[in-house]
């Protein structure tokens, strides 16, 4: 069963359709890298999944059943555009949301404490959110995305604008819910994020899906095949691989770029080099997400 | 709905709360009274102790004695006009009158010399004075004595009775149902508009402050919208409650307990001061009569029902527009940006407004009032500043039942506009943009 499935859903504005035909399946316990230029759907994709809008055509269903309106509570949404009531109290602020998400009075007011100690904010209590820096209100307001322990999180851009601490106590946060068994989604361009934190990574643009599959998988199907040889001494090639680049780094080192041909593997091609350099490291060129993301985003608008 | 109750609860605790409201509930319902109280005391003070004002007269006719009052002193001229007025600019007395030969029958060449502007009510006072004195003339050239005037004045008081449609007689007082339709009217107008741009301010501020897509992730925007609403209209409701509760006790005990009199009643005293006994008994037994029949007719109006019919009107007038506010709130970034959609939703508030002063009081049945009080935009002015006059009971309802559908196709009209707007920001908004909005499916 997944945390989310998502077929065929569409969404068209009056003068731009903002998804079209758009299918993802999130796996439960994964942390989900939801990617893609700016303006391609994303924010669209997520309103629908929390309600907040209506898909024209498509099905969504949540943990196996079709998404309604029960769920609200099942889903902890942070959005890019967040903020808080500056004139309200953080408590106050922390049991209404709290409330408004489906939990009583007290289950809010425990929850709201435990999580307050753990942030270690318990003194702001009283404190007006417009008193508090922007760091801690930046605290104030994850707690208030998954106090009411959603079993999907999503977090839009969630790192914009948090300083490294911040950002580091919210990622172990994160990790902690997913091992909790909290299913997470991320929608953002910051590819060091995904890179570190996703398992799962789908690729929007132009309002259609462009890959989605875990990041492995992603990576396997866009690597090049390239490997990058440190050698000594100079060597040329032929069969096995083909040798894109050959420099010189200093005195008789050689750096050289291979792309391996198709049926190779990389235990002969090694076996080939020794044969005829001095090989002192190879290294396979996987693709960071960063590059596949920019390649697919720009092979997609020349098209 | 249990999510409204949340909205509305907190909507009214954050207003309740806040120090402003304390104040503004506690301290209007003292200021108007004291500032109104304390310009009538000094009024009262100020012809009190003034000095009476010395007047030079010169008087070529020779038909006129004047006699000190507490308001003017005269100093008889004997001069030449010229030299009168020379002597009287080196004075720093108040004026010189100057009565020419004049003809009774035609009176006419009176002037008054004053180094400053003289206010008007000095100004007839000293006509009134001069007035006084060529009737007299005018008595005794017609042979007419004074004795005979007084028995002349006649005075007739027209006893109102207004016949319902069973045929039912009640005496009513325009007066008095002008007083009332005109403050009930004014009441309407400011609740309105001060709730209303409440809502709005209430709903620009969870736009900027960003708050409001982490909200309609839990909540629908009709929600959000009608508890915002709602919670205010609480807000207001206990306000005005509080108010008068207040001015009701304040009224009641201040004025019993220092013994302070109505502007009216003081001045009917000193009226009564300077008449003569026989005067006076006359003038108190049509008071006596008009102070019971005025009592009567208070007893007279439905107050009961105008009470219910006010809050009816107010309630839905606030929904009508209150729902057209939050639409404004949620399309714009700032209170700035609002201007010039608010002025389209005032516009009609103002038009009954004007109307209620311009036709409705005047004419409270016309077919201008009937219309005022019948369009869902202008009725709950309208009506309320109607109501007190006598209305058919199916115009009532008929206004009722427009004002219920009104409000209704108004929240209609503003949860579409709203469930997007909320979410737009740094959008230039115009009322095409607004209608695209509106047909958005949601």
């Amino acid at each position: 069963m997944e945390a989310l499935l998502a077929k065929g859903v569409s969404k068209r504005y009056t003068e731009h359709v903002a998804l079209d035909d758009v299918t993802l399946t999130i796996p439960q316990q994964s942390i989900y890298g939801l990617l893609g230029p700016n303006g391609a759907g994303k924010t669209t994709l997520i309103r629908i999944v929390n309600q907040i809008i209506n898909a024209d055509a498509g099905e969504i269903s949540i943990f196996g059943e079709k998404l309604a309106e029960k769920h609200i509570g099942t889903i902890g949404y942070l959005p890019e555009e967040r903020g808080l009531y500056k004139k309200l109290k953080v408590g106050e602020q922390l049991l209404y949301l709290a409330q408004l998400k489906g939990l009583s009075r007290s289950e809010a007011l425990e929850r709201s404490k435990k999580w307050i100690t753990k942030f270690e904010i318990k003194d702001w209590w009283n404190k007006k959110v417009e008193d508090l820096s922007k760091g801690m209100a930046q605290k104030v307001q994850f707690i208030s995305t998954v106090m009411h322990e959603p079993k999907l999180i999503i977090l839009d851009e969630p790192f914009s604008g948090f300083d490294p601490v911040n950002a580091q106590l919210i990622t172990e946060n994160i990790l902690e819910l997913r091992d909790n068994g909290s299913t997470i989604i991320f929608s953002t361009h910051r590819m060091e994020t995904v890179e570190d934190l996703c398992d799962h990574v789908a690729l929007i643009n132009k309002s259609k899906k462009i890959v989605e599959g875990t990041k492995k998988q992603i990576k396997d199907t866009y690597k090049s095949n390239s490997f990058e040889v440190l050698h000594k001494g100079t060597f040329t090639m032929n069969g096995a691989a083909e040798m894109v680049t050959q420099q010189k780094v200093e005195d008789d080192f050689y750096k050289t770029i291979l792309k391996m041909n198709a049926g190779g593997s990389p235990n002969k091609l090694i076996g080939d080099l020794i044969a005829i350099t001095e090989v002192h490291s190879f290294i396979e060129k996987v693709p960071t997400m960063s590059e596949i993301f920019i390649n697919l985003v720009k092979g997609n608008s020349n098209e | 709905m249990n999510k409204i109750w949340l909205i509305v609860q907190r909507e009214f605790l954050n207003r309740v709360q806040k120090k402003s409201f304390l104040i503004a509930t506690i301290l209007v319902p003292l200021i108007f009274p004291a500032i109104i109280g304390g310009m009538v005391w000094f009024m009262v003070r100020e012809s009190e102790s003034a000095k009476a004002e010395i007047v030079h007269v010169l008087d070529e006719s020779g038909k006129f004695t004047f006699e000190n009052s507490k308001k003017f002193e005269f100093v008889v001229e004997k001069d030449k006009l010229e030299v009168a007025k020379e002597k009287y600019n080196k004075t720093e007395d108040f004026a010189l009158l100057y009565i020419p030969v004049f003809d009774v029958a035609k009176p006419e060449g009176f002037a008054i010399y004053t180094k400053e502007n003289p206010s008007i009510e000095k100004v007839g006072d000293l006509e009134n004075v001069l007035e006084d004195r060529i009737r007299d003339l005018k008595l005794e050239q017609y042979n007419i004595d004074k004795a005979t005037l007084a028995g002349l004045k006649t005075k007739v008081n027209l006893k109102q009775v207004s016949i319902t449609e069973t045929g039912e007689e009640k005496s009513s007082n325009s007066g008095i149902l002008y007083g009332l339709g005109f403050v009930l009217g004014i009441l309407i107008y400011m609740f309105v508009l001060i709730y209303g741009i409440q809502i709005m301010q209430g709903v620009i501020d969870e736009k900027t402050s960003k708050i409001v897509e982490v909200i309609v992730s839990s909540v629908k925007p009709f929600q959000l919208m009608m508890g915002k609403i709602i919670g205010i209209a609480s807000v207001g409701l206990l306000q005005f409650t509080i108010w008068i509760l207040i001015i009701t006790f304040v009224s009641s005990s201040v004025l019993g307990y220092f013994g302070v009199k109505m502007p009216q009643q003081q001045m009917q005293e000193q009226m009564m001061n300077q008449m003569d006994a026989e005067q006076k008994e006359e003038l108190q037994a049509v008071q006596n009569t008009k102070v019971d029949e005025l009592m009567g007719n208070l007893g007279q109006i439905p107050f009961v029902k105008i009470a219910f019919v006010f809050i009816f009107f107010f309630l839905g007038g606030y929904l009508l527009y209150g729902a057209l506010f939050a639409a404004v709130g949620s399309a714009v970034d700032s209170i700035q940006e609002s201007q010039q959609f608010q002025f389209p939703i005032t516009l009609p508030l103002l038009v009954g407004y004007m109307g209620l002063f311009l036709v409705i009081l005047r004419d409270p049945h016309g077919p201008m009032s009937f219309w005022l009080s019948i369009i869902p935009l202008t009725s709950p002015v309208a009506m309320v500043g109607r109501i007190a006059f006598g209305v058919p009971t199916w115009e009532l309802v008929l206004s009722m039942v427009l004002l219920v559908g009104g409000f209704i196709f108004t929240t209609w009209v503003a949860g579409r506009i709203y469930r997007v707007g909320i979410l737009m920001s740094g959008t230039k908004v115009n009322y095409k943009v607004l209608a695209k909005w509106f047909m958005i499916k949601n």
